[in-house]
């Protein structure tokens, strides 16, 4: 495999010329996909219109008001939250050696449910506070967890196994709420267990792209002891990986997640199927957590414009689309890995 | 040989133990410096457990580890990467991973996050794959390898790290006798070239004792008898530390003990059970 080294002064680093051409394709396919998910709709906008308007070079006054306040937004909020599922997940599968340890399994999602759930059912609440509810559900899941899973650092299979009973205690929670619900409450709140970017404006970009701007890098600054991490626990304490560092990469995917779920609720398998689609198309080496990104962005943002598209006019959640794809897809991995616990 | 060499790795009084079990009660040893260290025993007596808390992998419940006079757990562990590598005894290979990724790896105690593949890194890595002859082996996928390759690009692994002492689980316990040799020939040189320590467990002890300059014995947590194989391998060694009646005669090729196990069977000619008769040992002070 072809790498690039990059050097100035004492910055240093190089870059698999394959992630790189994966990443590059994957962003224009995103770019791409929101101008179509723009174009799509109850008033369908010509795709060449919504090019000119997103980068000022034709608008008409027709078209500015629904790209740029009704159509923009959403499509945003699906590329977002797509990315920050994707690189969460990659940092999880990576980190504990194991594809099946994405963010859904690992209590994220269970959490931020329970949190959105009960604000919904109980406190009749809506809007940006069922947000932060959520957010709130998702950080303290994960790190009740992580904690239990921290015995004597941290295996996989106790990690994963841990996070599945934790997700089932929460999941029952979230059955018993919905028994207890006003049938109004309880179909806001399935909608919003499906996972769904419906109706999201910029009050819900902002945020989710201001949590991203400090996310994104702090993961990647910090995702440097994968490379280690993967070889074993043992090896990578050798190699000088000190026990903190993989907490601050832990805390930093699963705030990721959270804040996705947070916005969109617990979009099904991007998490679990985009880094595996990364690691594919980028090979084995690289840790890939920016194509693994772009790959779930493009499947969040491409799920909820066909979903749009074939089911219209109805508004089918994001959320069922990428369930209908990734469970098969899961199904393929189970029955195609021989080995539980390998990398995929 | 006899003349003391400063130790720069030294367990004092060490106490270990998994859960509530104690595989090692009180354990002292120094780790000569420069030198070619081979720790034997019967299985479960504590010389993987030693190894792992002179890496500090393993946090002693009593007693500390030592590191040029500084106390293991106190130096941050990226300062005691770039002195001191460990090969486990069985590191995960991540699925499809090429061998130069594989060795470059062995960088991390070297990089930051701004500083990620210096020219240092590309020379070190280079100079690890031709130490280990694996150098056309760089794109080929680590899965594809035989036993033999694959451990000497671990011990790549290693090299790249850059470290003055180098710690061994087991290196040749999956190998075929060829392979072994290699491996242990390939420990030898860089003992020799740099002037590595390096610290190995092994299980076959006619290769400890050609191999090793100091000879750590232990048995049931313990150190039984430590120093130069020709002087502390004796029949009474063996019969102590494994139970096993044998003689010990010189190795042909190197000169150094050679333990010829008596067992129940197929003792034609040779000495009855038990008649160990005087030492044939390699005696060197006559």
């Amino acid at each position: 495999m072809s790498v690039l080294a990059l050097r100035v002064g004492p910055v240093s680093t190089r870059v698999p010329a394959r992630a790189l051409a994966v990443s590059i394709v994957a962003a224009v396919l995103v770019a791409v996909g929101i101008a179509w998910s723009i174009s799509v709709g109850v008033f369908p906008i010509p795709f060449t219109d919504v090019v000119g308007e997103l980068t000022g070079l034709r608008r008409s006054a027709d078209s500015t008001f629904i790209i740029r306040r009704l159509r923009l937004p959403r499509a945003l909020t699906a590329a977002l939250v797509g990315g920050a599922f994707g690189m969460s997940g990659q940092v999880f599968q990576r980190m504990v050696r194991n594809p099946l340890a994405s963010p859904d399994i690992l209590g994220v999602s269970a959490g931020a449910a329970v949190g959105a759930v009960a604000w919904i059912v109980l406190r009749d609440g809506s809007g940006p506070t069922v947000t932060f509810v959520a957010l709130a559900g998702s950080i303290l899941t994960v790190l009740a967890i992580y904690l239990l899973a921290l015995k004597k650092g941290m295996s996989s299979y106790r990690l994963v196994l841990i996070g599945i009973g934790v997700t089932a205690m929460l999941n029952a929670v979230v059955a018993y709420l919905l028994t207890r619900a006003e049938l109004f409450d309880a179909q806001r709140a399935t909608i919003w267990l499906t996972g769904s970017v419906n109706n999201r404006g910029w009050s819900h970009v902002r945020p989710l792209a201001a949590a991203l701007a400090v996310l994104v890098p702090v993961t990647l600054v910090n995702a440097r002891p994968l490379r280690a991490l993967e070889l074993g626990d043992d090896t990578a304490r050798g190699l000088g990986v000190p026990g903190r560092s993989p907490l601050v990469l832990a805390v930093s995917a699963a705030a990721l997640a959270a804040v996705a779920t947070a916005a969109a609720g617990p979009v099904g398998f991007v998490a679990l199927v985009s880094p595996q689609i990364a690691r594919r198309l980028v090979g084995p080496g690289p840790a890939a957590l920016v194509p693994a990104g772009l790959v779930g962005a493009a499947i969040v943002v491409y799920a909820d414009t066909l979903s749009r598209l074939v089911f219209s006019p109805i508004e089918l959640p994001v959320g069922v689309v990428t369930a209908a794809v990734g469970a098969p897809y899961l199904l393929w991995l189970l029955v195609r890995s021989n080995r539980i616990g390998s990398g995929g | 040989m006899t003349e003391p060499v400063p130790a720069r790795l030294v367990a004092d009084h060490l106490r270990l133990a998994y859960d509530d079990r104690d595989v090692v009660e009180d354990l002292s040893v120094a780790i000569p410096t420069g030198r070619f260290t081979v720790i034997v025993g019967p299985n479960a007596c504590g010389k993987s457990t030693l190894l792992r808390a002179l890496a500090r992998l393993l946090t002693p419940r009593h007693g500390t580890v030592l590191l040029d006079g500084e106390e293991i757990r106190r130096i941050p562990t990226r300062t005691v990467a770039q002195r001191l590598g460990i090969l486990p005894q069985q590191p995960i290979a991540p699925d499809g991973i090429t061998v130069e990724d594989l060795v470059s790896r062995g960088r991390h105690p070297h990089q930051r996050w701004f500083r990620q593949w210096s020219a240092d890194d590309e020379d070190a890595v280079a100079a690890a794959l031709a130490a280990t002859s694996t150098t056309d082996l760089a794109d080929r996928s680590v899965d594809e390898l035989s036993g033999g390759q694959r451990q000497r690009v671990w011990i790549a692994m290693a090299i790249a790290q850059g470290t003055d002492i180098l710690l061994l689980d087991e290196p040749t316990t999956f190998l075929d006798l060829t392979h072994q040799i290699d491996v242990l020939d390939l420990l030898t040189d860089l003992n020799r070239e740099r002037g590595r320590t390096v610290v190995c467990v092994l299980h076959d002890l006619n290769l400890a004792c050609r191999y090793a300059h100091h000879l750590v014995a232990m048995r049931t947590g313990h150190i039984v008898a430590e120093g130069d194989p020709a002087t502390v391998v004796t029949e009474d060694l063996v019969r102590e530390v494994f139970g096993l009646d044998a003689r010990v005669v010189p190795d042909p090729i190197s000169g150094t003990p050679l333990i010829v196990p008596i067992g129940r069977h197929h003792t034609a000619g040779g000495a009855p059970v038990g008649a160990g008769g005087p030492d044939v040992g390699v005696d060197p002070t006559p």
